[in-house]
């Protein structure tokens, strides 16, 4: 049976065809909808982990256990697993491990443009990169047959536009495998100095194996063209290729580590120019050249930075663009928003006004620092916020009077609870906002362990998050509703005044939840309207300014009256139901 | 055949996603090689979407770049203005007329650009229109994605037929009749 699927989804049905049971993750754009995707296979175990080293663990006890074993994460994902991910290349796998890794060029939604394909050189371990969603399912399994035949976990690299398109694939039937031996065997799984010497001499041996393999697997294939130009790419890049020059030469990569020097070596002998196309970094680009290996065009033509696309190929490539039409004047940018009844934009808004230093983290709060709110001094990465509060008033013992770490709930269990560990027990004074609105919210709605519901959306344990926070030692922990501004800002002032660390949990649901029933809309009186701007300052998209006066789109408000509390002149009315 | 671009663009939350959703089971049902490509996550928070639709008898690439779409189909009038540039020279952009104000807008910053309609009008072939009082005649301000499909269903060759087909396919059945109403108030609108 054909069918239309996501990428993401496809990489879920080769789990599901061929026999995995175990799958944990934890969400990450481009790659979340891989394991909400396999959720809803009853015959496979998923499960959100709180971050993505647990959920690789996890896979790895599983795959320990004999069973095939699965996780899923986002480029920077991998960098939190990357530990786990190094040693299990040297104790190798005993059923089949795959670790799916989105990369994201173009920074749809991330914070860098990382190339994962480092990691598969640094931890020697196999990498395959699918280019479209029939790929995506094909390569899963031939990931599953490495992984055990070479005794290794693979990485599975895609990236948005493989992750987020939709393309045909055959479906076929589960294999079921069951459950291989599990057999002690400290000597290969005990990652002590002793045993690890010996487990390194493996794993080269298992590169060397690898690469004679590269030489012949059909997941690199040659597509013969005049010969006038030869393209040595893979994933992404291949299908651009093949748009802009159908008539070319093409070695297609579908195994980008290790890789194929002498079949490239061999390909380039057959043609006039041999152009490497590849997004992001020149990994392939590099490796030919160390290989002595002609190259005749990479990233001096196209470049380190984003996407790769039919017109920068083009223009990489001297070939003329097709005529187009152009708006001649300015075109305002839409960067994204909070939105309506959003319950961050209330807390955001007495952050600008206190004009506090905050320290910020990953979610749809970090649109706090977009403009009007402005709020937020820096973002670095996952759970990041409470240790750099940390480190920020330990050296500027004044500032702890006016800075705070901002976090939300699936990133506070992510990795913000050791920061707080640190906090107390380095005896900081930070106090640090956890912004709780009970679920993940940026990837689309995740449940995580605070929301009190599984993957597979069976009710389990709440973890409460003022409770963690008592637990590791902090003493003023209290919890405010961010829709009462007044309340949001007198629990900072006496927060940020006391001298000792304290939590303050900022509680309400995400608007879009289905559970959240949005008040009627609000109007504005023009003849109460003074045309302050007051309103203009929570950065509502639902309010806009025309001829002196505030107005309210109708079509979008959902009645959180925030913009109420703003109004000294009472402007702002509820319709009555 | 050559391979056909379509680009649906419009304003996170707008219902863009099931609009090419619905414009994939067509092409599907009609035997062609189809990709779409979306955008999830930090984007689709009110920031402006859009999603590349192409079909034909083996598609490569899954979006459309500059100069490509044979039709471009925009839910919001400045989103046009922004993606004219990828419509293919002859080809047609329908545009929603209706106008969601960006917050550089908002905050002053920057300034809506007036009668993007018209100008692009006079570049381009361009069907404007309102979609949401059809939308509301509908039944719900949030069926302007299938208003939109009903347009866009007329430029294209295949049975009615089909389209309602995939819109019972797609839509959830406590919303069918109101999607098929207006589905029905697009394609009849001209």
């Amino acid at each position: 049976m054909k069918k239309l699927l996501l990428g993401n989804a496809a990489v879920a049905r080769g789990l599901y065809e061929v026999g995995v049971r175990f799958v944990s993750a934890y969400p990450g754009t481009p790659s979340t909808e891989i394991t909400e995707q396999a959720a809803l296979y009853d015959e496979l175990y998923a499960e959100w982990a709180p971050n993505e080293k647990v959920a690789l663990e996890s896979a790895i006890g599983a795959s320990l256990a004999g069973a095939r074993s699965f996780c899923a994460m986002k480029h920077v994902g991998l960098n939190v697993a990357a530990d786990p991910l190094f040693t299990a290349s040297y104790t190798g796998v005993n059923a089949g491990l795959v670790i799916a890794v989105a990369d994201d060029p173009g920074m749809h939604s991330s914070q860098n443009e990382q190339d994962s394909r480092h990691y598969a050189v640094a931890a020697k371990v196999p990498m395959l990169e699918p280019s479209d969603s029939a790929e995506c399912l094909e390569f899963v399994k031939a990931a599953y047959a490495l992984s055990e035949e070479y005794d290794t976990p693979v990485l599975l690299r895609t990236c948005t536009r493989v992750a987020h398109s939709q393309s045909m694939v055959e479906l076929s039937d589960r294999v079921e495998p069951p459950l291989k031996d599990y057999v002690k065997n400290p000597p290969k799984y005990v990652a002590a100095p002793a045993n690890a010497v010996r487990r390194h001499v493996a794993v080269e041996d298992r590169t060397l194996k690898l690469q004679a393999l590269a030489e012949t697997t059909g997941l690199n294939r040659v597509e013969k063209g005049d010969g006038k130009l030869g393209f040595v790419t893979s994933g992404t890049a291949y299908l651009y290729v093949k748009e802009v020059f159908p008539e070319a030469s093409v070695l297609k990569l579908g195994l980008v580590n290790p890789l194929p020097v002498e079949t490239i070596r061999a390909f380039s002998e057959t043609v006039e120019r041999l152009i490497v196309v590849e997004e992001l970094d020149g990994v392939i680009e590099s490796h030919l050249r160390s290989h002595g290996i002609r190259v005749d065009g990479g990233k001096d033509l196209f470049g380190l930075l984003g996407e790769l696309s039919q017109s920068k190929l083009k223009k990489a490539m001297g070939v003329a663009l097709p005529e187009s039409v152009a708006f001649d004047e300015p075109v305002p940018g839409r960067p994204p928003v909070m939105c309506p009844g959003c319950p961050h934009r209330g807390l955001f808004t007495v952050l600008s006004k206190l004009k506090l230093t905050v320290l910020g983290d990953i979610g749809c709060y970090t649109l706090g620092s977009a403009a009007p709110l402005t709020a937020i001094d820096s973002v670095v990465c996952m759970g990041a916020s409470i240790g750099m509060t940390h480190g920020f008033t330990k050296v500027r013992p004044e500032a702890a009077k006016s800075t705070v770490a901002v976090i939300g709930d699936s990133t506070f269990m992510h990795s913000g609870i050791t920061g707080l560990v640190n906090v107390a027990y380095n005896q900081g004074v930070s106090t640090v906002l956890i912004l709780d609105n009970a679920i993940t919210g940026m990837t689309g709605h995740q449940q995580n362990p605070t929301t009190g519901m599984t993957l597979k959306q069976q009710p389990t344990v709440a973890i409460r998050i003022e409770d963690v926070c008592h637990a590791v030692g902090f003493g003023r922990v209290r919890v405010v509703d961010p829709q009462d501004m007044q309340a949001v800002e007198t629990a900072l002032k006496e927060e940020l005044a006391a001298d000792e660390p304290s939590a303050i949990i900022v509680r309400r649901p995400c608007m879009l939840l289905k559970y959240v029933k949005p008040n009627p809309p609000l109007s504005v009186d023009p003849e109460k309207c003074k045309g302050c701007k007051s309103c203009m300052k929570i950065g509502c998209p639902a309010i806009s300014f025309a001829d002196k006066k505030a107005s309210v789109d109708a079509t979008i408000c959902v009645g959180c009256g925030l913009c109420e509390q703003m109004c000294k002149f009472g402007a702002f009315e509820k319709k009555e139901g | 055949m050559n391979t056909t671009s379509i680009m649906i663009v419009g304003v996170g939350g707008q219902g863009t996603l099931l609009a090419s959703k619905l414009l994939g089971n067509v092409l599907l049902k009609q035997g062609y090689d189809v990709k779409l490509s979306e955008v999830h996550g930090m984007s689709q928070r009110g920031g402006s979407v859009v999603t590349y639709v192409r079909y034909g008898e083996k598609v490569y690439s899954p979006v459309v770049d500059l100069g490509e779409a044979d039709v471009i189909l925009s839910f919001e009038l400045l989103e046009s203005a922004r993606w004219i540039g990828y419509l293919k020279k002859g080809g047609r952009l329908i545009t929603n007329t209706h106008q969601t104000p960006p917050m550089p807008v908002i905050t002053g910053a920057a300034t809506y650009p007036e009668n993007i309609a018209e100008k692009l009008s006079a570049k381009a072939e361009v069907i404007a229109l309102d979609a949401l009082p059809l939308a509301e005649q509908a039944g719900s301000a949030k069926a302007v994605n299938v208003v939109l499909i009903g347009v866009l269903s007329k430029l294209m060759p295949f049975p009615e037929e089909v389209w309602l087909q995939a819109i019972e396919e797609t839509v959830p059945p406590k919303f069918l009749e109101m999607n098929q109403k207006a589905f029905q108030l697009g394609r009849n609108c001209r």
